[in-house]
């Protein structure tokens, strides 16, 4: 038990825990130089192209400390985008030690800050280390004293890195072993181990990624997942390396795998206790909080009849990724699809990238909003919670709408204090508090409502800080807002999955960004089409595409009509991926894109 | 009934627009002649014995053939197919080798048709499109050809070329007028991948062709054509009566055709063959005795699609009944493409068929694709 050490490793986006991770990899010659690529545990193609974590990846090593031990370190590291901090959490309920990066150029970002809390609360023993020291602009003492402002540990506690040159490692693994306790546990009680994360191979079913508490764990014991109550073999358990490495026993304080032949998604709860049938222990460990969606979109297939298909892709991806929530909706423009629910913008990018590549999901993603309530005139009635804009009753018959609020912090300089401020106020925010970590780094607190931060926020709040403002949020409290629907038409006939609930005074510029957005991404087609924007009946823009004027060929071919057939087949294929509304087609990527207004 | 297409792959010199396969070097001419001939023998049997109705000498520019050359691959073609007595039998010759010692030449052999290069009559253009000829060779070509004894032919002229305004492009139609031409090729300028014009564009350099100009020289091509009593009976060919090409109107009524020489391409009704666009390699080929080429069978599907696509262009249409016979199994979804398109107005009913509407021709692709059969 004393030669294990788990820990994870948190840090704001981009400040380096997954090159970090790499150099311990490596150190600890767990990926031989030939097999090691850059952010080797980014695994999914995603994570390659953006150079970004999604999902919390973990990784045994082993390593020789000079009081001749031979200790085991799981290692987890997570995600960063405040999108993801639910993985974080579920990593650290895995962890006894947390290695907290920083990124000695940028010094501490609200990420830091958020995740640390959340170390803190799971009482992780925390490893300060600054990256990126090898940097010119490195400001080693200033984010030193930012460190010790923050968790008021010793400067000599603080560990100076770079992922790049390696320097620092050989400190870091001594620090794991020194100061991360070992996993308190008994091996000889009842088994105790917690899911903290699954994942679905089409080949092999669902794989469960567990944490031994207490007890040991033997290939071939019947065991019982205690929240389901429901009972299997553990057909196949291990270890994981880069690679899951089988073993017979799996013992206490480690990080493991099972694979027990579940095929159905459903029947895995990350968070859920595994014991033993024969000797089970007496309470479940506590889980983890279900996650709660901030952000909600109708997922549709493009062609009707792969709903099913849709259904079975959204379970598997479920299993791995337990913050995406769906139920079935139907939509007039766009049939039958599922109501979505998401941890914000990117998230549901990525779900979306993740539909299509890996399960080969054709799919539109409508305009995401947030939940509210409502409550009618009519009497008697309740409030009720309105999950998307279609729900909202008729103006005349609304006594009042909620939307939900957040407290967001945001760390910045104070140069860009009044662009933050001229941002957060354009999106109804209200700044509560506004605090100086150091001299050159203020802290902002601002109420907003989520729907405003949910679009766009993000982005522009990089870019009018020139990439010096970091952000995260955690939700308030419903408020009551002067809330209307805006619908879009097309040629007449309404959008459904296009319209949006949005702020009285906004509506109308809203409605006119919007019929300009879609003048740019409808295709010309060959009839005329007008787009409005109405809210209520009153319309409060139109735009108009003109019909297509020249759409042929007009030169000679001769006998090579293979060519121009494949031509007008290509032409044709492309159509079909449009959906048809009313005699529009209107592109997949439409009904996302046309959000993006700026 | 049934076509031969031969082509004749060299040109003096490469127009900044054209993609059509071709090579400026005459070293492998004689070999390449050779190969023509032997493709001919290999390929006796492609049309099963049907007597050929139409011959299409194409390019390339067919003009560069020597007399013996012509001769020679006449001769391969008598020896091979049975030609008909009425066939017709076209041959495409640029302007400046039109010399009257040429054309001398054409009408002694059996070609009753010419296909003539002129592209536009104005300096200007001539020059921007990089052609052999200029714009005394493109009216004296005319009159030579005549003077030999033609009287079938037909001219080739571009439109929507940023070098050519409205008014010139008002003025080569009334030569057109004027000279009497009994038919007309008239294609809108298409940049190419692979051209000088292609990459002038791609790089900036040159500006795109403009879709409105285009568009605006087509319908002034199609009020021209039916004020001067001209056939349109394809998106880019009309005719005075009795001139309409027999060889092209074949392949959109898909009837069979052999291609002989390099990218030529071949039908038999149920597949499409197409030689390798490489002179070298197609001599060589045909020096081991063998043919170089792709082949692809046309699925149910395929052939509805060039039916729709090949009868919207013409002036015949597309016809329900025989949609009907031939494809029962898309007939629902044709009938409602069908009913669509007419709402719509782009098609109109003529006595058994339907047709294009005149504001709809130039989106000719556009509406037949909304017909076509595809699957993913
Ligand atoms: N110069 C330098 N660059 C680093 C260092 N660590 C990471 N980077 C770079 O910083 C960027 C973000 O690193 P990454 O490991 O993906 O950060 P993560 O988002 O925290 O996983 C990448 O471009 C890395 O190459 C370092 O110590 N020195
Ligand atoms: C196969 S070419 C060969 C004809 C012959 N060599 C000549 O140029 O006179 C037949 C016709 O296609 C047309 N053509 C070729 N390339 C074109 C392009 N890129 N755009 C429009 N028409 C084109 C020209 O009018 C040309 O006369
Ligand atoms: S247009 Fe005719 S002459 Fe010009 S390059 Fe093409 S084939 Fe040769
Ligand atoms: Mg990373």
């Amino acid at each position: 038990m004393e030669k294990f050490r788990n820990f994870c490793v948190i840090a704001h986006i981009d400040h380096g825990k997954s090159t970090l991770s790499d150099r311990l990899l490596e150190f600890t010659k767990t990926i031989s130089e030939r097999d090691m690529q850059n952010q080797a545990l980014d695994d999914m193609d995603i994570e390659r192209e953006r150079g970004i974590t999604i999902k919390s990846h973990a990784i045994q090593l082993y390593y020789d400390h000079s009081d001749g031990v031979k200790y085991t370190f799981n290692l987890i590291d997570t995600p960063g985008h405040v999108d993801f901090s639910y993985e974080v959490s579920r990593s650290i309920a895995a962890c006894e030690g947390a290695l907290l990066i920083v990124d000695a150029t940028q010094g501490i970002q609200a990420q830091t800050i958020s995740n640390l809390y959340l170390a803190i609360e799971h009482d992780l023993e925390i490893i300060p280390v600054l990256n990126k020291i090898d940097m010119d602009s490195a400001m080693i003492e200033e984010v030193t004293d930012q460190v010790v402002d923050l968790i008021g540990c010793d400067p000599s506690e603080i560990i100076l890195a770079s992922g790049k040159t390696g320097e620092g490692v050989q400190e870091i693994m001594n620090a794991i072993v020194d100061r991360v306790p070992a996993p308190k546990g008994d091996p000889k009680a009842p088994l105790q181990a917690l899911i903290f994360d699954s994942v679905f191979n089409s080949f092999r079913g669902v794989i469960a990624y567990f944490k031994i508490i207490n007890g040991v764990l033997k290939k071939g014991d019947k065991v019982r997942f205690v929240n389901t109550g429901k009972e299997y073999g553990a057909d196949e358990i291990g270890i994981l390396q880069l690679d899951q490495v089988k073993k017979k026993v799996v013992g206490c304080g480690d990080v493991g795998y099972i694979i027990t032949g579940i095929k159905e998604s459903k029947e895995i709860k990350v968070g859920d206790t595994i014991t033993t049938i024969e000797n089970p222990c007496s309470e479940a460990i506590q889980g983890f909080e279900d996650v709660k969606p901030m952000v909600f979109a109708g997922i549709f297939p493009v062609d009707n009849d792969d709903f099913e298909d849709l259904r079975d892709s959204l379970e598997k991806l479920q299993l791995n990724d337990a913050s995406l929530t769906f139920e079935p909706e139907s939509s007039v423009a766009l049939g039958f699809g599922f109501r979505c629910g998401f941890l914000g913008m990117l998230h549901l990018e990525i779900i979306q990238e993740r539909l299509d590549r890996e399960y080969n999901q054709n799919v539109i993603t409508t305009v995401p909003n947030v939940t509210y309530f409502a409550k009618s005139k009519k009497k008697g009635s309740e409030k009720f919670i309105v999950k998307t804009p279609a729900d909202l009753p008729d103006p005349s018959q609304l006594e009042f709408v909620e939307e939900p609020y957040i407290e967001a912090q945001i760390i910045s300089k104070p140069e860009y204090v009044g662009s933050i401020m001229t941002l957060c106020l354009d999106k109804r925010g209200e700044m509560t508090k506004q605090t100086y970590l150091t001299p050159t780094r203020i802290e902002m607190t601002f109420i907003l409502p989520l729907a405003e931060i949910v679009f766009d926020f993000y982005d522009r709040l990089k870019s009018i800080s020139r990439g010096y403002a970091s952000f995260d949020y955690t939700p308030l409290d419903y408020r009551q807002s002067d809330l209307v629907k805006s619908d879009i038409l097309l040629n007449g006939d309404p959008v459904d999955a296009l319209s949006a609930l949005v702020h009285r005074q906004k509506a109308e510029a809203f409605g006119r960004k919007i019929c300009k957005k879609l003048k740019e991404l409808l295709p010309r087609q060959q009839f005329k089409i007008a787009i409005q924007a109405s809210i209520g009946a009153k319309v409060v823009a139109r735009e108009t595409i003109s019909a297509l004027r020249k759409d042929v060929t007009a030169k000679c071919y001769g006998g090579d009509i293979t060519r121009k057939r494949k031509l007008l087949e290509k032409q044709k294929k492309g159509k079909k991926k449009m959906r048809q509304i009313g005699n529009v087609e209107v592109p997949q990527r439409a009904f996302l894109e046309v959000l993006k207004l700026d | 009934m049934a076509g031969i297409y031969i082509h004749i792959p060299f040109c003096k010199q490469a127009c900044h627009y054209c993609n059509f396969h071709f090579s400026t070097s005459l070293n492998h001419k004689t070999a390449l002649v050779e190969a023509l001939q032997k493709e001919i023998k290999l390929q006796k049997n492609f049309l099963l014995g049907a007597t050929i109705e139409s011959i299409y000498f194409g390019g390339g520019t067919p003009s560069m053939l020597t007399e013996m050359e012509l001769m020679d691959i006449f001769s391969t073609l008598h020896q091979s197919f049975e030609i008909g007595k009425t066939a017709e039998i076209t041959f495409e010759a640029n302007p400046d080798d039109l010399t009257s010692a040429y054309l001398q030449t054409l009408v002694k052999s059996p070609v009753n048709r010419l296909s003539i290069g002129v592209q536009s009559f104005f300096e200007e253009d001539l020059k921007w499109m990089n052609r052999a000829h200029d714009a005394n060779q493109a009216i004296d070509c005319i009159h030579e050809a005549r003077k030999a004894g033609f009287e079938n032919f037909s001219v080739d002229l571009i439109y929507g070329s940023p070098s050519t305004s409205n008014g010139m492009w008002e003025k080569n139609l009334e030569k057109i007028r004027a000279l009497k031409i009994p038919h007309l090729s008239s294609y809108a300028l298409t940049v190419e991948e692979g051209t000088a014009l292609g990459s002038w564009v791609k790089k900036g350099k040159m500006p795109d062709v403009d879709p409105a100009k285009s568009l605006k020289h087509f319908e002034m091509l199609q009020q021209f054509v039916q004020k001067n009593h001209y056939r349109h009976y394809e998106i880019s060919n009309m005719a005075l009566e009795g001139f309409e090409a027999v060889h092209n109107s074949n392949y959109w009524k898909r009837i069979p055709y052999l291609g002989i020489g390099p990218a030529a391409h071949s039908f038999d009704g149920k597949n499409r063959q197409w030689n390798i666009n490489n002179n070298a390699k197609y001599i060589q080929a045909l020096n081991e005795g063998r043919l170089e080429m792709e082949k692809e069978a046309l699925s149910e599907s395929d052939l509805f699609n060039e039916y729709i696509m090949t009868g919207l262009r013409c002036d015949w249409g597309i016809s329900k009944a025989y949609i009907a016979k031939h494809f029962p199994q898309f007939n629902n979804t044709f009938e409602k493409e069908l009913a669509a398109q007419v709402q719509l107005g782009a098609l109109v009913e003529k006595t058994s068929s339907f047709v294009l509407a005149d504001a709809a021709k130039f989106i000719a692709d556009g509406v037949a694709s909304e017909f076509f059969v595809v699957n993913d």
